[in-house]
């Protein structure tokens, strides 16, 4: 296990090393940061020289990457470039906004799985009842919802909420602008009080997408392995009917789920970016819209490399989690 | 013993085993579908006795499987049953999933088809035996494992007690099928339905296997039920024989009788398509035509559109089970008469062999003038033409 | 043997495909046939054709055109303006079928690139196997590591400049489209090289490998026929994707920009209406809830049509 854990990670540096020489691509084609900086009023070529000198795209292409990535490595991710914004260091900025983030993707994670299971599961054990078609049909209206109307709706409906609140002399509950900052204080039952009111719609409306997903496909992956035929040995060996749907198929339907739910932490990235818009938050998602709009070019680098590290560790973890649950892997 | 038993005698050496401990009577298994209703199992009679092998053949989709699965009480719940099914004279037909628990796998234990994936992956094959063990017995977990080694060694798996603590991906497919048999066991039933105990296996192993549980039936005397599409396989260890085609019995007797005598020409089409050493040189003759849709049964005997004998009243009404000319030999035929004076049956099939044709009614719709089945005159002019050129 | 031979009909090569195609047929047939008796999958079907005619023929009939903003601002939806005005002007209606028709192209165009690529890619890998494999295998989990949205909008910042230095006028619902099929698909590669992988080892195709079959012939003969199912239903449920991507990379700025429009970007532009205005926000938002939904239900109904095994009863 051990020896399994080190080779992968071994394996992920090549991968990384090439992953960030295709977002060094990328970024180079997203075009010259100073584009719209050159357009706004005449520059003296002095000025544009010394602004070139600033963003490095004075050298040519293969240069600029190795010079990036021997900094990167070091522990030096650059800082803005474009005129007006320069000068701000990206890894700072960068960590800060991953860790509220984090925060917000693992806790929407976690209850999205936990919740995709469990109604999968009863709708694939019951299936085509009341519960089984309700819950199907709530998982296609939210499959088929751009997430930013549902987080935009809950938006609405939270300032309602707090207006309500108010109005029976009860404090406002619901943030809507911004994650919980340093402002935050007082007893537990206020903190929390705070923390869950910063919380809550962001969350929801990034667990209400993941759900649908989850839940379908734990109603797929249950079905079949109901009807598996080890399921049909075990009951045929006299066992309760829970025993032989938690023991037998239950056990096996968690295993593909894994796999589903690692690949989809990408998305979980993607839909951060769309919530934390939504509701203000200086995370990940508005850190990245912001260098993407202003081309940016070493912030949206330092995005993916991140992200991209946050990946592969998770992917990892998916994997040591698999063979865990599937004595037929075995890691070595 | 048990004279009264219109389903045919017990071997007369079983006779001290007494008790039939299985009685299925006009069993029957309708699944209603989108398309229409699926008669995949009518008017099925058997028993079986304590030691007493019996071997239930027929084609896939002939409603053998349904049926122990119907004695099992694991049928989906769309599956209508209607008979009746008695254990130890308790009824089993009615009997929810929980009434039914204490009798599955220790009353009543099956082995299924495939080794492959009947052992659940996750689990060692010890935990699963332990596990059967103990869904009857209130033992500890200890020594639920210690029963499961024990059996594991009593169907011949060498080094048990490491064998035990292995995942089934780790077994090879005959091992795998004898923990089936383990699992089967482990709780001393009276019967075990065997569903093509060997059909994934190649051919030494199969008999490794069938040795295995005869000799269990030998220590246990426990009633044993083989279903099997291959007759030439349990022949040598079954008492009786029942052939079931299109969700019924057709015919039912001894061993021997069915080798010998068929009189039903369903079962001498069935014995055809099996290699023989008798027939070396002729080749294999296999029925034409495909089994019925469960869901569209033909009119009359289901046999009627395949069979070479048949006549208009085959095609009007299904006969019943009745004893032929030989006691404790029944078949579900209108001919049986005739071809019991029939010399050698084997060559109503023995004709038509160019090419093999799924469907023969596509060779009528491309050409009308080819009968589906030969009329009676003209197989019966064709065999004494070959009888008296061969002789 | 003395046995009279029947007079069976020469198995010659035209009655033989006369059968295969009486089958071939009869599978549609059935499927069709299933597809038709699964309620929600006609329903998403007939919705959905519904929502193609209005998109692309709506707009003949309406009595306003787009184009048209003469109109008193912000009119609450009316017998004459059933989804009221926008901030211009405009009558909404008019906006929507323009609207759904530039989120139905570019769903569109995204499902058919990210489809043909996915499979050709995937089929390349599976079959191939050796260092082809490795090269897509690998290319596929170097972009699993980047969230696709923000491939995506770093794609689409570029095609602003692409599609004025194009001299197209601004218009960039096309480039943003490609680029979104570009990146769209990693999924349905995946699947298919599974698949093919398995099939591979097939007897038929051991068969047609040893008839002298070329590596092309297998492929597109022999082993993605065998995959059809999954490519259909897969390319439905990408429009459903692609709408609600587009719409997401719209909203947040990076997606289809002025003069072109699309439902996603009309939301973005009428999020501040929500609560003042709310027809401006939930028409559109009903209008993509509607396509995506439709899609959904067809893929669905499509997958269970293709692999009734659920369905079954065991006999």
């Amino acid at each position: 296990m051990f020896r399994y854990i080190i080779r992968r990670l071994l394996i992920s540096i090549p991968l990384l090393i090439v992953a960030s020489f295709l977002c060094f691509g990328l970024v180079n084609a997203m075009g010259d940061p100073l584009a719209e900086w050159k357009l706004q009023k005449p520059r003296t070529p002095a000025e544009i020289a010394a602004a070139y000198e600033r963003t490095g795209y004075n050298e040519p292409f293969m240069e600029r990457y190795v010079e990036w990535a021997g900094d990167f490595v070091t522990g030096d991710w650059g800082e803005t470039v474009v005129p007006g914004n320069a000068g701000r260091p990206v890894k700072d900025e960068l960590l800060t906004s991953f860790g509220i983030t984090l925060r917000l993707i693992l806790a929407a994670e976690i209850i999205a799985l936990i919740l995709g299971i469990a109604v999968g599961v009863v709708g694939a054990v019951r299936q085509y009842s009341l519960f089984d078609y309700t819950a199907t049909g709530i998982s296609f209206a939210m499959f088929s919802m751009p997430l930013f109307c549902v987080a935009l709706v809950l938006k609405a409906g939270g300032i309602k909420l707090n207006d309500w609140l108010e109005s029976t002399g009860a404090d406002r509950w619901i943030v809507t602008a911004g994650p919980p900052g340093e402002g935050f204080s007082g007893s537990f039952s206020e903190q929390l009080f705070q923390y869950s009111g910063a919380y809550i719609l962001p969350t929801i409306s990034l667990v209400v997408i993941q759900f649908a997903l989850y839940s379908r496909f734990q109603r797929a992956s249950m079905l079949e392995t109901l009807n598996a035929d080890y399921v049909r040995t075990a009951q045929a060996k006299g066992i309760s009917q829970g025993r032989a749907i938690f023991r037998h198929a239950l056990r096996n339907a968690l295993i593909p789920i894994i796999t589903v739910s690692s690949l989809n932490i990408g998305a979980g990235f993607g839909g951060a970016v769309i919530t934390e818009t939504v509701f203000n938050w200086s995370g990940m998602g508005k850190f990245i819209v912001e260098a993407i709009t202003k081309i940016e070019p070493y912030q949206v680098l330092g995005f993916m490399m991140v992200t991209a590290v946050f990946i592969i560790a998770f992917n990892l973890i998916a994997d040591i989690l698999y063979a865990f649950l599937d004595p037929r892997i075995r890691l070595d | 013993m048990s004279g009264f038993d219109v389903l045919g005698e017990p071997r007369p050496d079983s006779g001290r085993d007494g008790e039939k401990l299985l009685k299925v009577e006009n069993l029957s298994v309708d699944f209603p579908t989108d398309d229409g209703t699926v008669h995949a199992v009518r008017d099925v009679s058997f028993t079986l006795g304590a030691g007493e092998v019996l071997g239930v053949v027929g084609e896939s989709g002939s409603g053998k499987s349904v049926s122990s699965m119907a004695v099992m009480g694991l049928l989906p719940k769309t599956a209508q049953i209607g008979g009746s099914i008695q254990f130890r004279d308790r009824e089993l037909v009615g009997l929810d999933y929980k009434q039914m628990q204490p009798i599955r796998g220790n009353g009543i234990s099956m082995i299924f088809q495939d080794p492959m994936t009947s052992l659940n992956p996750v689990y060692t094959v010890g935990w699963q035996l332990a596990e059967a063990h103990q869904a009857h017995h209130d033992v500890s977990k200890k020594a639920a494992w210690a029963k499961a080694v024990e059996v594991l060694e009593l169907v011949g798996i060498p080094q048990p007690d490491r064998r035990a603590s292995q995942y089934p991906h780790e077994f090879s497919g005959g091992m795998r099928q004898r923990a089936m048999i383990a699992m089967a066991i482990i709780n001393d039933p009276d019967v075990i339905i065997a569903d093509e105990p060997t059909t994934a296996l190649d051919v030494t192993v199969q008999a490794q296997i069938l040795d295995t549980l005869l000799r269990i039936r030998d220590e246990t005397r426990a009633g044993i039920m083989i279903i099997t599409h291959d007759l030439g396989v349990v022949a040598g260890m079954v008492d009786r024989v029942q052939v079931m085609y299109g969700g019924t019995v057709v015919e039912q007797g001894s061993v021997d009788e069915i080798f010998e005598a068929q009189r039903m020409p369903y079962t001498v089409g069935l014995l055809g398509s099996i290699p023989n050493p008798n027939m070396l040189g002729k080749r294999l003759t296999p029925i034409k035509g495909a089994p019925p849709s469960l869901m569209n049964l033909p009119r009359g005997c289901t046999f009627s559109p395949r069979c070479p004998l048949a006549i208009d009243a085959c095609r009007e009404t299904e006969p019943q089970l009745l004893e032929t000319d030989r006691s404790g030999h029944f078949a579900r035929c209108h001919r049986s008469a005739h071809l019991a004076t029939i010399e050698n049956p084997q060559r109503l099939f023995a004709h038509d062999e160019i090419g093999v044709v799924e469907n023969p009614a596509s060779l009528t719709a491309a050409n009308p003038a080819i009968p589906v089945a030969e009329s009676v005159e003209a197989v019966e002019a064709r065999l004494h033409e070959e009888e008296s050129s061969t002789s | 043997m003395g046995a009279p031979a029947a007079q069976a009909p020469a198995p010659d090569s035209a009655e033989a495909s006369q059968f295969d195609n009486t089958s071939a047929r009869k599978q549609w047939q059935v499927i069709l046939r299933r597809f038709a008796r699964h309620r929600l999958a006609l329903f998403g079907f007939i919705l959905f054709v519904l929502l193609v005619l209005f998109a692309f023929f709506g707009g003949l009939f309406w009595k306003y055109p787009y184009t048209d903003l003469g109109f008193k601002r912000y009119l609450p939806p009316s017998a004459d303006h059933p989804f009221g005005t926008d901030r211009l002007g405009g009558d909404m209606v008019a906006q929507i079928i323009r609207g759904t028709q530039f989120s139905i192209q570019i769903a569109i165009v995204v499902a058919l690139l990210s489809t043909v690529i996915g499979v050709v890619l995937g089929a390349l890998a599976g079959y191939l196997k050796g260092w082809v494999d490795t090269l897509i295998s690998r290319f596929i989990d170097l972009l699993l590591v980047i969230p696709s949205l923000v491939i995506a909008a770093v794609l689409v910042r570029n095609s602003f400049v692409v599609s004025v230095a194009g001299g197209s006028g601004g218009s960039n619902w096309m480039i943003v489209a490609l680029y979104l099929g570009l990146i769209g698909w990693l999924s349905i590669a995946r699947v298919i090289r599974g698949m093919v992988l398995s099939l591979r080892e097939k007897e038929f195709v051991e068969a047609a490998r040893a008839l002298g079959a070329s590596t092309s012939r297998i492929v597109f003969r022999h082993i993605l026929p065998n995959t059809i199912d999954v490519i259909i239903v897969n390319a439905t449920l990408a429009i459903a994707q692609a709408v609600l991507l587009e719409a997401a990379l719209s909203f947040i700025g990076l997606g289809v920009q002025s003069p072109d429009t699309s439902l996603g970007l009309m939301i973005s532009l009428n999020k501040n209406e929500l609560t003042l205005h709310p027809w401006l926000f939930f028409a559109p938002f009903v209008f993509i809830v509607l396509i995506s939904l439709a899609v959904n239900f067809i893929g669905d109904g499509l997958r269970d049509a293709f692999d009734p095994r659920q369905k079954r009863v065991k006999a």
